[in-house]
């Protein structure tokens, strides 16, 4: 999971300009680094490319909308390196 | 090109799914308003509707990946360039492809020649969801009539 959020959140920090150390595993991308769901979709775009999956994005929102999730079960960082570890582990499968 | 109506797209040249890349024709008129104004003894077509123009080539294109089930929305545009002047009566050539297949969104290179010149080019990316109503849809399909879009991607 380290390595993850190290690539994680270097790619938060060099897309939307965030330094890098105000950056945490506890940090929740909306809530405490202020990105929108525009800036969001180009951190989508850069962690599919650099794991080779698919952010099940829609999904997620889906289920925030629905109270079936919290956002900081998808969007707290550390819990955003878990859900992407594993599907690069299912990916592998 | 029917400017006043924003229809930038006047015919789909080819596209392929699997390639995932359209190429669309598209001729800049010669007379428009906007060209009273932008500029007045020097009428250029104004970047922001070549960049709409790349827009709507790649959106049809998403429509097509997405079988028409879903409406593509302009949500950003990088590295826009606008290399050379476009010019009233020009005929575009407009190309796209997919670079990257998001979960409710995509992102694509396009870019605009005339005569094998490139004129300017971007990455755009989009957002889509189902269409919104009825209404947009219908619209949608009689635009891709007239503009050639392949019958049997119409579901």
């Amino acid at each position: 999971m380290s390595s993850t959020f190290d690539q994680v959140a270097t790619i938060i920090a060099e897309t939307c300009d965030i330094p890098r150390d105000t950056i945490t595993p506890e940090s929740h991308a909306i809530d405490d680094l202020g990105i929108d769901s525009l800036d969001f979709l180009d951190i989508a775009f850069a962690i599919d490319k650099a794991f080779g999956i698919k952010l099940p994005l829609e999904k997620w929102t889906q289920e925030v909308n629905d109270g079936k999730a919290t956002t900081e079960q998808y969007f707290v960082l550390k819990n955003l390196c878990e859900r992407i570890d594993e599907l690069v582990a299912a990916k592998n499968a | 090109m029917r400017l006043e109506y924003f229809q930038m797209v006047d015919r789909i040249v080819s596209l392929d799914r699997d390639e995932r890349s359209i190429i669309v024709s598209s001729q800049v008129p010669e007379q428009s308003t906007i060209f009273e104004g932008h500029f007045p003894g020097y009428p250029l077509m104004p970047g922001v509707l070549l960049t709409e123009t790349m827009a709507q080539t790649s959106g049809w294109l998403l429509i097509a990946l997405l079988k028409f089930e879903r409406m593509p929305f302009l949500a950003s545009v990088k590295e826009a360039k606008m290399r050379d002047f476009v010019k009233p009566g020009e005929l575009l050539t407009v190309e796209a492809k997919v670079v990257h297949d998001g979960s409710g969104f995509a992102v694509t290179d396009a870019k605009i020649s005339v005569c094998d010149k490139l004129k300017c080019n971007a990455m755009l990316t989009f957002r889509h969801t189902p269409f919104p109503n009825p209404e947009l849809r219908g619209h949608m399909e009689a635009v891709a009539k007239r503009i050639g879009f392949p019958e049997q991607l119409v579901s």
